[in-house]
């Protein structure tokens, strides 16, 4: 019997506006608690919402970049329910009209493509944080998030498993870093899923009652959650039983999911259009200096890399991994005027590991791309040899100072003059007259004996092509 | 000077006839006295009015000061005032300080009005006759066993009683007007969207419109000159040029158009009531004016629509008085759900309590297409009714109210009789139009009578024109009750 894991993500996003969406307060991370929460924020009598510009343009830039449709009138509605992390009682959210509609996101799972379709998204404020330990059986409220822009971004229920719900919040997340509008960090709550799962007989088109698993910061702790459910469904409905439509949580320190409410205890949440703002209306001419202003998206920019740089898929989909990366790698590549195989090969190579060893990003190199272009231009025209050029790119990290002054204070250029090589080839064999005659008298192998004493007694800086050209000569 | 206009105390005032502070300490003096028989209202600070009052006359004494600076006026307990405790006649915020002032009370203070108190009013906005606030009834100056409307009966009281020479109110279904017309003072609700909500507390948000009360029309004029204008921190607060609202008071009635709705004198209009608007009327024919009927056929719709609508938008604007922040949290309860119950329980009164649940009912999931929707529908209907009719006037009057002042208790146990005292006043916010009313006489029990105005969108200077030449051609305006 062959089941089908069926899964809806339900994104919230954290807008990188600098203050909150309907008040002025700052959204920054980890300040002390209630100290950014202001009147409109802590909801006292009177005070009213001002809808932040900064959070609308950020869902049109997601909008455009999905390819959905950009709302010309969208309205915010209350949803009302009681929770003492929600101060004014209801949370400001859209309801019927959301400021996007539609789109989709390609996604990779190994070899193989899939589209999964994007339904809506909506703009809303956060609540704020309930902490349950430290308390004493009581619970403190920390209303610092209340009011930060989410981006709720819903999909349809089009994936497969948790593999493919993986790569979906990837993608995402990289999309919405990418674009600049969500900082990305999980651990701090920025970009948040709610897993809609449901299995079905292979095969059938009806879908399962699904079950909602709210509140997944981590792509890890999406994945359990997913197959832990599945597994639980499935076990479910193999006993003869039938799955009760309910919201469920995850524990990673069990691995389980576990009930949060059921559908009997569901909330009627009385929408309704929020008299105290007006409806949004995005004019033609902003969608279009929204788009004019935005920046090559990853998937376009992996094309063109492949094409414009004559890179293969897996080099070109790891230097878009990310903004700062492909913008380092670009400069490279005009700083060192060609050469983008090289080019790809250094970054993906010696300074990726070094950035990896030193727990750094692309952004704090201490090699910058003129640098590291610098070095490439001097393996290209002789100056150092492919062994010393690793040799002096770590001198740059070190900060020890520009290439050619390296090179010069370390004495590593390399020596193409044949006169000298000659010299030295000369000394060599004439010190090893035995290993000379072992080559002639055809131990091939011998050959890298005398390259190795040559580039010994020259401290490595000896042209290689040109020692090889020599020794040839000379060994006969 | 307790019948002194506010242009007469400026220039007391500017001729150093009278400082502010012995201006304000003489209100405050004559309300020590008198309120504690009216009840108008329900916090003073002495310390901080005579304080404003000081800066004031250094002001004054300074040169170039506003034009309204060191008179004292009374602000309605709705509005949040930076230090003062502010209650909106609820146990719920019975000890609430608030710690920020709204924009209308900044406006006054920018202009150098002295704060002179808070003024009583129905729990949360909620009611027609000041019955309902937590801090006790107000007693209409005019006689005492009659109500003085609601819910701005505090500000319409001081004002009727003299103890304040202008007073702020709100009006979400009639609560300027209605009092205004039942104490015999001048009250004027602006268009929607024309003062500032922000620091108001919000009873129906796409309904509540904040405006002067007062002894005539001309202060009225002077006290939007204050009020009215763009805020940034109201969504709903409109960006306009700055208006003169007194530019039009010298504007003579010739050709003045006036319409007089039929429903508006049918059944249900009390015959005193309608006899003194006539006579109104008959004042208004003499000054040049003409009248014509029209019809606003949507009017026995407005109460049912505004008994949707309002309570919907109040039920949720009142989620947020739930003891955890700040306010009254019952003092025992057994956890979160306990404490939620008990605390709204206590906390609300009854009238207030029944709001939010009819409130809630047309908003819960298979009835808002039947009720919310619905009267959402129809007030658009109510809302064109008025767009035809001033194809055909100029402004459109008639009474206030059906009634004058009824007795405490006379309605108070029949809720919707209560709301059907509104039935003249209602569509005005349904439409977001401007409405006034000015005082047109007695009832035949010596209580006054109201004659409502009503303009279209933005035309307040024009209405306080009209009202000015009436005014100037009548002294019912001038009446003060004879136990003042």
């Amino acid at each position: 019997m062959q089941w089908e894991i069926v899964v809806g993500l339900e994104v919230h996003t954290q807008l990188s506006t600098r203050s909150k969406i309907f008040s002025g307060a700052s959204t920054a991370f980890g300040a002390a608690p209630n100290t950014q929460a202001c009147a409109v924020d802590i909801a006292l009598p009177g005070v009213l919402p001002v809808l932040n510009r900064g959070a609308v343009e950020r869902a049109v830039q997601l909008g455009l970049a999905i390819g959905g449709h950009i709302s010309r009138r969208s309205v915010f509605a209350r949803k009302n329910y009681f929770y003492p992390d929600l101060p004014k009682g209801y949370q400001i959210s859209q309801m019927e009209l959301p400021v996007v509609e539609g789109g989709s996101l390609t996604i990779q799972i190994g070899e193989t493509e899939k589209t999964v379709r994007i339904t809506r998204a909506h703009l809303e404020e956060d609540a704020g944080k309930s902490l349950h330990e430290d308390f004493h059986g009581m619970t403190g409220i920390d209303l610092n998030r209340a009011g930060t822009p989410l981006l709720e971004i819903v999909s349809e229920p089009d994936m497969r498993g948790s593999a493919e719900a993986v790569a979906y919040a990837k993608t995402l997340h990289s999309l919405v870093v990418w674009l600049g509008i969500c900082d990305g960090n999980m651990q701090e709550g920025s970009f948040r899923c709610d897993a809609n799962v449901s299995v079905r007989r292979m095969g059938t088109t009806e879908l399962g009652t699904r079950c909602e698993i709210k509140n997944l910061n981590s792509f890890r702790f999406l994945e359990h959650a997913i197959d832990y459910e599945a597994r639980r469904q499935i076990e479910i409905i193999e006993d003869g039983g039938s799955i009760r439509q309910e919201t469920r949580l995850y524990d990673p320190d069990r691995d389980e999911t576990r009930t949060m409410r059921s559908k009997e205890e569901a909330h009627d949440y009385r929408y309704f259009p929020d008299p105290d703002l007006l409806p949004l209306v995005i004019s033609e001419e902003w969608i279009e200096r929204t788009r004019a202003a935005m920046p090559e998206l990853p998937e376009a920019m992996r094309a063109r890399f492949m094409t414009q740089y004559a890179l293969p898929a897996y080099d070109a989909s790891l230097l878009t991994a990310g903004k700062a990366l492909a913008t380092y790698y670009e400069a490279l590549v005009a700083a060192v005027g060609g050469d983008a195989k090289t080019c790809a090969n250094w970054v993906m190579g010696d300074l990726s590991a070094a950035l990896n060893r030193n727990e750094l990003d692309i952004a704090d190199s201490p090699v910058s791309s003129r640098q590291l272009a610098a070095l490439i231009q001097r393996i290209a025209d002789g100056t150092l040899s492919g062994k010393l050029a690793k040799e002096v790119f770590e001198a740059l990290w070190q900060d020890e100072g520009e290439v050619d002054a390296i090179i010069e204070t370390r004495g590593l250029k390399q020596v193409s003059d044949s006169g000298a090589i000659e010299a030295i080839v000369d000394e060599i064999l004439a010190a090893n007259p035995g290993q000379v005659a072992e080559y002639r008298s055809g131990k091939d192998k011998m050959f890298g004996f005398f390259v190795g004493q040559a580039m010994k007694a020259m401290k490595g800086k000896a042209n290689p092509q040109q020692l090889n050209d020599i020794l040839k000569r000379k060994l006969g | 000077m307790i019948n002194a206009s506010l242009k007469q105390l400026a220039a007391l005032l500017a001729e150093k006839k009278i400082s502010s502070q012995e201006l304000t300490q003489s209100f405050l003096e004559r309300i020590h006295a008198r309120n504690p028989a009216l009840n108008a209202f329900v916090t003073l600070n002495q310390e901080i009015s005579l304080a404003e009052a000081r800066a004031a006359d250094v002001r004054i004494a300074a040169g170039g000061a506003a034009p309204l600076s060191g008179i004292p006026i009374a602000h309605k307990d709705i509005f949040c005032a930076d230090g003062w405790r502010t209650t909106c006649g609820s146990k719920m915020l019975e000890n609430f300080v608030a710690p920020y002032d709204a924009h209308v009370i900044s406006r006054f203070k920018t202009a150098g009005m002295v704060s002179l108190g808070k003024t009583n009013m129905d729990e949360f906005a909620m009611g027609s006759s000041n019955e309902t606030s937590y801090f006790g009834t107000v007693k209409n100056p005019w006689d005492a066993n009659a109500v003085p409307g609601g819910s701005s009966g505090g500000s319409a009281a001081a004002v009727a009683a003299r103890l304040a020479p202008a007073a702020t109110g709100t009006d979400t279904g009639g609560s300027i007007r209605q009092p205004a017309a039942l104490t015999g003072i001048t009250g004027l609700k602006p268009t929607y969207g024309v003062v500032s909500r922000y620091g108001m507390i919000a009873f129906a948000s796409s309904l509540d419109q904040a405006g002067p009360m007062a002894k005539s029309a001309e202060d009225c004029a002077l006290l939007m000159n204050v009020m009215a204008g763009f805020d940034e921190r109201d969504s709903t607060s409109l960006e306009r040029p700055t208006e003169d609202y007194t530019r039009d008071l010298e504007q003579p009635l010739a050709g003045l158009k006036i319409g007089l709705p039929r429903e508006y004198f049918a059944e249900g209009l009390s015959a005193d009531v309608g006899a003194a608007v006539e006579t109104a009327l008959a004042e208004y024919r003499k000054l040049g004016a003409t009248t014509v009927d029209i019809s606003l056929p949507n009017t026995r719709l407005s109460i049912p629509v505004y008994y949707v609508l309002a309570p919907a938008e109040a039920s949720t604007n009142l989620s947020r008085f739930d003891g955890v922040r700040y306010g009254y949290r019952a003092p025992d309860y057994t956890d979160l759900t306990d404490m939620y119950q008990k605390t709204r329980a206590q906390g609300f009164g009854s009238e207030v309590k029944r709001r939010i649940m009819i409130g809630s009912y047309v908003l819960s999931h298979g009835y808002y297409d039947a009720y919310y929707m619905q009267a959402q529908k129809i007030r658009r209907l109510i809302a064109q009714d008025f767009d035809a009719a001033f194809r055909q006037c100029d402004i459109i009057m008639g009474p206030t109210a059906p009634t004058t002042a009824f007795n405490f208790g006379e309605k108070a146990s029949d809720p919707v009789s209560m709301y059907l005292s509104d039935i003249y006043t209602i569509a005005v916010n349904l439409a977001g139009l401007p409405g006034m009313s000015v005082p047109c006489g007695f009832g035949t029990n010596g209580r006054p009578v109201g004659l409502q105005i009503i303009g279209n969108y933005f035309a307040e200077a024009k209405m306080l024109g009209v009202a000015h030449q009436y005014q100037l051609a009548t002294d019912w305006h001038t009446r003060m009750p004879n136990t003042i």
